[in-house]
């Protein structure tokens, strides 16, 4: 018998019990579709992070104090407060892979306006730092060079925080109290619209780093981070390269001992972050495929059942010349046109399912190809492997025996 | 060969064992059947007459001894040869009718076909033949359910004949019929075999119905005690 006629012949099987077929591909469906879903909240998350990355820009670099030892004393990266102002400066001269530069230093803070207060990170920035950050003033302005060599007592508020101390009002010209300092707002930052997880630029004060050194951390020599921009996304390993040349240098590390300094790059955290979505995507999938594999079992009970029931008609069929791979194949064939049919209801059920779960809840998901096919291809497999033992009995059946059986 | 026998069997033995004891089926059996033969294999129950049929069937293989079909030795052949040969030269026809359920004369016609390569057209138009051989004409398309009792058995007789086979082997063919039911059945079985020479095998035990064969054989305890010709 050839494939098409083997396949014909077991639809019209099915068909004969449409009831039951359909309940043994439930079980396929369902798995297929709660891979499929799974897996689309997973890739939607690590979407999300990508795209957020993407925007911050990919030629983005920073500098954080590494590990180092001082008389024998080994500490751990950013324990110790090794980078200066000056760093800043000489790889803002010296790199020339390097486009902006902006020293950083950064706490939290309760700030007050008349009778409202928040509590928030403040960031204290150079003036470049919005080009570095690719981020938009929306009112107002970015303090520039000379109120940072200054030190001036001004802030850029983020929009949340200007929504939640102005409710509205005109901010600009306004004094705010932060640690009980008066800062004067000249500009609000255009809003991302993000709600949590990094670097939200809506929850945050900054100002420049000058004035956080020293009227709010106290310390004027030493920053925590420098940011850095390189001239663009293919320089950024050029400009990692001359950045840990400078400091070396500056740092006064001999040829061959570690660097007390860690210059990292955002494509790597970006890369780390959507790994980790990755994870929890192969996490999500592998425990909804539990599903799939009971709905595997379901087949293959039912397949059991149905090959007991035509004992009889495998009698007929061997009497009138099939051969034992001619049953094989059509009690397997059943079983994979179950599983198929299934799986493809099943891609059906996975799709709308994930578009109704970003619809109604805050996750994001994206239904990809190759979850769509691999979740097909699971299901087949999952026909083919537990429709064989069934098929197999009725294949070794004796024809006499059979054709007797009541 | 050294003749033109259909069928030859040569001291053909079947010992099953049941358990601890064996049980001799058929003891030592030798015949030989020509083509165009009618032949009725008549018996007591227990006398081998079930045992022989599924041999000569090539549904199962003699003990010992040697089944020749067409001058080709069966008795030794594997599952899958005995299944190709019960496809191209073989018909069977059941007491009990065995046909598919829930499924058209048509279908039910067509399924020897089904297992050897042949167009879905070519495969209709044999099907459609052989039916209107049996006088089902017209009935083509009505399930197994719609059909009476001895429409079902020629729906069983066109499928042995679909394949234009060798041998029809037919086990009380009559037996879940009526009377007169059952006459038109052996009618088609003593038409089939004048008209187109095909061999037939009748496995009863009403010494009537045996009557219309040409020759019968009479087994006891898994012997021929007895072989008749009708002049």
């Amino acid at each position: 018998m050839n494939i098409l006629r083997t396949i014909r012949v077991s639809l019209r099987a099915l068909n004969r019990n449409k009831m039951r077929s359909f309940l043994t591909a439930l079980g396929i469906i369902i798995g297929v579709g709660a891979v499929i879903a799974t897996i689309s909240i997973g890739q939607g998350a690590k979407r999300e992070v990508e795209k957020r990355f993407e925007s911050m820009g990919t030629n983005l670099l920073f500098v954080r104090p590494g590990s180092h030892s001082y008389r024998g004393r080994q500490g751990g990266g950013g324990t110790y407060q090794n980078l200066t102002p000056d760093d800043a400066k000489a790889i803002a001269e010296k790199a020339d892979a390097v486009q902006y530069v902006s020293p950083s230093v950064s706490t939290r803070s309760q700030v007050i306006y008349g009778n409202k207060n928040w509590n928030t990170s403040i960031y204290g920035v150079g003036d470049k730092y919005p080009e570095i950050r690719n981020w938009e003033v929306e009112e107002g302005i970015f303090f520039d060079e000379q109120m940072v060599r200054s030190g001036q007592k001004v802030c850029v508020l983020g929009s949340e925080v200007n929504e939640n101390l102005f409710e509205g009002a005109d901010p600009i010209g306004q004094i705010i109290r932060i640690k009980k300092i008066p800062f004067r707002v000249i500009g609000v930052l255009k809003s991302r619209g993000e709600s949590g997880g990094w670097f939200n630029r809506d929850d945050m004060i900054t100002i420049p780093y000058t004035t956080a050194q020293r009227r709010l951390i106290g310390m004027i020599d030493r920053i925590q981070s420098i940011d850095i921009s390189a001239v663009s996304a293919a320089k950024t390993t050029e400009a990692t390269e001359q950045i840990e040349e400078i400091l070396r240098i500056r740092h006064k590390i001999a040829p061959g001992a570690e660097d007390d300094f860690y210059v990292g790059n955002m494509s790597e955290i970006a890369e780390g972050a959507a790994q980790s979505r990755e994870i929890m995507t192969i996490l999500l999938g592998a425990i909804a495929s539990v599903s799939l594999l009971v709905g595997g079992i379901g087949i293959m009970n039912i397949m059991l059942v149905s090959v007991t029931e035509r004992i009889r008609e495998i009698g007929i069929r061997m009497s009138v010349g099939a051969r034992e791979k001619d049953i094989l194949l059509q009690f397997l064939a059943e079983a994979i046109v179950l599983s198929i049919l299934g799986g493809f209801l099943g891609i059906g059920l996975g799709i709308v399912g994930s578009k109704l779960i970003s619809r109604f809840t805050e996750l994001q998901t994206l239904v990809s190809m190759g979850s769509v096919a691999l979740a097909f291809l699971f299901a087949g497999s999952i026909g083919v492997f537990f429709g064989f033992y069934p098929a197999r009995k009725a294949s070794k059946l004796d024809p006499i025996e059979a054709l007797r059986y009541e | 060969m050294e003749n033109n026998h259909l069928i030859q069997l040569e001291n053909v033995k079947k010992i099953y064992k049941v358990g601890e004891t064996q049980v001799n089926a058929l003891r030592g059996l030798s015949y030989n059947i020509n083509e165009g033969d009618f032949l009725a294999i008549m018996g007591p129950s227990g006398s081998g007459k079930s045992t022989l049929m599924n041999i000569l069937g090539c549904l199962d293989k003699p003990t010992e001894g040697k089944y020749f079909l067409e001058g080709e030795e069966v008795s030794t052949l594997d599952k899958n040869k005995l299944a190709r040969i019960r496809n191209k030269k073989i018909g069977f026809v059941f007491q009990t009718f065995n046909l598919l359920s829930r499924t058209t004369a048509l279908e039910n016609t067509e399924l020897p076909l089904l297992y050897s390569s042949m167009s879905k057209k070519k495969m209709r138009e044999l099907a459609s033949k052989s039916l209107s051989i049996v006088g089902l004409e017209g009935r083509e398309l009505h399930r197994t359910n719609q059909l009476s009792g001895g429409e079902q058995q020629r729906v069983a007789i066109a499928r042995a004949l679909v394949n234009n086979p060798s041998l029809i082997l037919a086990d009380e063919p009559t037996g879940n019929l009526d009377t007169k039911t059952g006459k038109e059945i052996m009618d088609i079985f003593k038409k089939l075999n004048q008209e187109k020479n095909i061999t037939i095998i009748l496995v009863t035990h009403e010494p009537e119905l045996a009557l219309i064969a040409r020759r019968r054989v009479h087994l006891r305890d898994g012997q021929i005690i007895k072989k008749e010709e009708s002049a």
